[in-house]
């Protein structure tokens, strides 16, 4: 019966419908390529949203991650270019690092003068935005000039297949990433105590304090991990579409939030999970994909994103004022 | 600070066999408080209060709110460095008492909120303590269980390991909360209004707990405002008035009526409130017949004469509550009729109840019934706008008259009517939420626990001004209480209601305290 009632049970009963009904629609959704470009575009939504997932479950937001994102692939990818270096660990670091970093400017200013996590995100993301198209550039680095090893590492495939017409398509190897950082965000909300008062503070921050806990150095590990998978997000999406561009990512923050949401996550904080997340991250980016199939304009896709967010945030409300009663 | 995890955590029987039989340990005092003094920038809190606590007693802390009893309780939990004086805890002298050290010197606090988590769930609510103390990285879910399994053993209590706290009626999440505290090998237990939300069951069920846990050697120090509870679970009894102490001694030295001197330095006479019966031809001002609620009440009969306080009583969920929201509109009936002054009304909404003239002062009046950040003035007003209003545009003379008026009459200790009500202390702002009802010319009064919160002085007083309301203005009042007290004092008849239907009616000289809260426990 505890399985019925899990939410994570619910949203992926409501994905299967969902799945059935679009499969109905539009036959070639379950082709086996369709499946694969969409777990394709789970990779990058899905990083930033584990981020996201740790930030909402503390009872905090964060809309500063795709400006941290791209700040961190922009400058990594000038650097490489800079200093001509063609490898891939090194840049993958120092691109988390530099979202890391960033986080820790968020989780001070929260931490510090108690301020409310949507107006510190807003104004980082903003100023780093703008520090980077100011400052650093604005010209988008090409295929041409983007170095290779970042192309050819996220050309990977864990499976090659060649359609009867002898097209070639398979499914990214970028996706056992997504997954490995999925398991590892589980494992530490799970098995650790600083993953365990990350639930604490957003319970109960007075009772977190009297309990015995950190909570600074909660605040500074939820921002700080978060800037770093949007930092190493950043740098995997450039390659993964060979583009390094410093106006990338305006508005992903919305289609992130809206998986997080949609997977169950709490907006008062609290609760959430990993598992609830990737099934809204694909929930999202079905339904998205789903739209871009049926011809409807972007646009309109936005308002989509939008309505899934007004829906599944009061069902989750709902949900939660529920238990209080 | 000493590092934290140096106390060994000893099984429990260890200690039961160690501590010696609660008779010889009597006199040997756990924690000393010597002429405590706090000052808060220039602001005095305390003043010269001396406390000791024995091992093994359970010792009241009585007081009004802002007596002093919240600075007392975080002095010997280490959140306030007393000013003046000394602390000295089992025979040793400590400076600079810090929440950490107190915690390791065996003393626990039981806060109001219980400080628990409701998002996580009973298992890793007891655990987190000797989690972090031990300072452990990762979490073994396997220890959390058995951590927790032990803790409720030794309450002897039966908790869903894997419920959500949240889930919890409040009797629960208080027993968690208190095998929390009993897991740290505590010697001291501060309960901090431990009551307020318990009904009688369950404080009788609590104070089972609190004798048992006593029987183990530990002391606890029990802080309450209310009497009754006070008197029955206390060995020792202190009371402290404006920061300081002024009575101290053995329970059994102390009444009723001489803790209340104590606590509020008045002596406050209470004459029980009896009328005679209507007259059965009077016309009623509220009458009630076969209201039916599914799954809340069924066959409600009953009828409110005006000058009569008529008094409701039963446990949680016996859908008085329920019933209370149906009168004022706020969960309408399913079937039976609402006759005010013998005309039938349709109770639909909240608008209909007020014009048909129901009031109802709910339970939670702090979050229910008042703005907190708003002006006295714009509270008083706010269920009467529409008269004071002439075509839609608000009479801002006519509302200051008003507001003044209500003000003087309802005799609210405010030096304007632009403070903000949330300044207020509990008697004055129910006494705002009172005034604005009787704007509303007001014929049917529902107060759901008048007095919950408030302090035994504004107890009475807000007693005296429900009992001239119905004498001056011909209310008829409907008053749901827990506090049998206050009903036996106050009502001509208390009619008892279990699991959604009246079971008993009590009248005249039958009103006694006892006799209700024996019906009340008989339920279950």
């Amino acid at each position: 019966m505890k399985l019925f009632k899990r939410s994570e049970f619910v949203i992926a009963a409501i994905l299967l419908f969902a799945m059935i009904v679009i499969g109905l629609i539009n036959p070639a959704f379950w082709q086996l390529d369709n499946i694969f470009s969409l777990l394709r575009s789970n990779v990058i939504v899905g990083i930033m949203a584990l981020g996201v997932l740790i930030i909402m479950i503390s009872g905090g937001i964060d809309v500063s991650f795709p400006a941290f994102a791209v700040a961190a692939m922009y400058l990594t990818v000038k650097g490489m270019i800079y200093l001509g270096y063609d490898g891939v660990i090194l840049p993958f670091i120092a691109a988390a690092t530099m979202g890391m970093l960033f986080g820790c400017l968020n989780a001070f200013f929260v931490y510090k003068f108690r301020m409310i996590p949507l107006i510190v995100t807003l104004g980082t993301g903003s100023m780093v935005r703008g520090f980077l198209l100011g400052i650093v550039g604005t010209s988008m680095i090409n295929i041409n000039k983007m170095p290779d090893a970042l192309i050819d590492f996220a050309k990977t495939e864990v499976i090659s297949m060649t359609k009867p017409d002898g097209t070639h398509f398979g499914l990214t190897a970028m996706v056992l990433i997504y997954v490995g950082l999925a398991i590892i965000v589980h494992l530490v909300l799970r098995y650790t105590m600083i993953g365990r008062s990350v639930y604490a503070l957003g319970g109960d921050e007075e009772a977190a304090k009297r309990v015995g806990f950190d909570v600074r150095k909660t605040i500074f590990f939820i921002y700080c991990f978060a800037g770093m998978l949007a930092g190493f997000g950043g740098l995997l999406h450039s390659g993964m579409i060979w583009l390094a561009n410093p106006r990338d990512f305006v508005g992903l923050e919305l289609d992130v939030i809206a998986a997080v949401v949609l997977g169950g996550a709490s907006i008062f904080g609290g609760r959430g999970s990993v598992l609830g997340t990737m099934l809204g991250v694909f929930m999202l980016v079905m339904v998205k994909n789903s739209l871009i199939i049926m011809k409807v304009e972007t646009t309109w896709q936005r308002v989509v994103v939008g309505i899934v967010i007004v829906i599944a945030t009061a069902m989750t409300a709902w949900r939660d004022r529920k238990r209080n009663v | 600070m000493s590092p934290s995890g140096q106390r060994l955590a000893l099984p429990f029987s260890h200690q039961l066999l160690n501590s010696q039989t609660p008779g010889s340990s009597m006199s040997e005092a756990f924690i000393e408080l010597r002429s405590i003094g706090k000052q808060f920038l220039g602001l005095r809190a305390l003043d010269d209060v001396s406390l000791t606590i024995n091992k093994g007693e359970i010792h009241c802390l009585a007081g009004e709110n802002g007596s002093g009893k919240s600075t007392l309780i975080k002095i010997i939990s280490g959140v306030y460095q007393p000013t003046e004086g000394e602390i000295i805890i089992e025979g040793e002298k400590v400076e600079n008492l810090s929440p950490i050290e107190s915690v390791n010197r065996a003393i626990q606090v039981i806060y109001q909120d219980f400080s628990l988590f409701g998002n996580l769930t009973v298992a890793e609510n007891l655990a987190l303590n000797t989690e972090l103390r031990a300072k452990t990285k990762l979490v073994n879910w396997r220890r959390v269980r058995k951590l927790a399994h032990e803790a409720l053993e030794r309450l002897g209590v039966d908790i869903d390991l894997d419920a959500e706290v949240e889930s919890l009626p409040t009797s629960s999440k208080q027993l968690v909360a208190i095998a929390r505290a009993l897991m740290s090998d505590a010697k001291l237990i501060i309960m901090d209004e431990p009551t307020t939300a318990l009904t009688g069951k369950e404080v009788e069920t609590l104070f089972r707990i609190v004798r048992d846990i006593q029987s183990r050697g530990i002391a606890i120090l029990f802080v309450s405002h209310k009497m009754r509870e006070m008197l029955d679970i206390s060995e020792r009894l202190t009371v402290i008035r404006n920061g300081a102490k002024v009575a101290e001694g053995p329970t059994s030295e102390f009444d009723e009526a001489s803790v209340i001197r104590h606590m509020t330095g008045l002596d406050i006479q209470i004459e029980p409130f009896r009328r005679a019966r209507p007259d059965a031809s009077e016309m009623p001002r509220l009458k009630v017949q076969g209201l039916c609620l599914a799954g809340d009440y069924q066959d409600i009969d009953m009828t409110l004469h005006s000058g009569e306080i008529v008094g409701l009583s039963g446990l949680l969920g016996s859908g008085r509550t329920e019933l209370a929201l149906s009168l004022f509109g706020m969960l309408p009936p399913e079937s039976g009729t609402v006759e005010v002054d013998g005309k039938p009304i349709a109770l639909q909404s909240v608008q209909d109840a007020i014009a048909e003239g129901i009031a109802y002062v709910p339970e939670d009046r702090l979050s229910e019934g008042l703005f907190m950040t708003q002006s006295i003035k714009r509270n008083i007003i706010a269920t009467s706008l529409e008269t004071l209003a002439k075509g839609g545009i608000i009479d801002i003379q006519r509302v200051d008259r008003v507001a003044d008026e209500t003000i003087a009459s309802m005799q609210i200790a405010t030096p304007s009517a632009e403070k903000q009500v949330g300044e207020l202390s509990g008697g004055n702002a129910q006494r705002v939420v009172l005034g604005r009802w009787l704007l509303t010319d007001a014929k049917v009064l529902i107060l759901n626990g008048p007095t919950v919160g408030v302090d035994v002085g504004s107890k009475a007083e807000i007693h005296k001004k429900i009992r001239e309301l119905v004498d001056n203005h011909g209310l008829a009042v409907l008053m749901i209480s827990d506090d049998v007290l206050e009903l036996a004092q106050n009502c001509s008849r208390v009619i008892l209601m279990h699991r959604g239907r009246f079971v008993d009616e009590l009248e005249g000289d039958a009103i006694i305290e006892d006799v209700i809260s024996d019906q009340l426990k008989s339920f279950t």
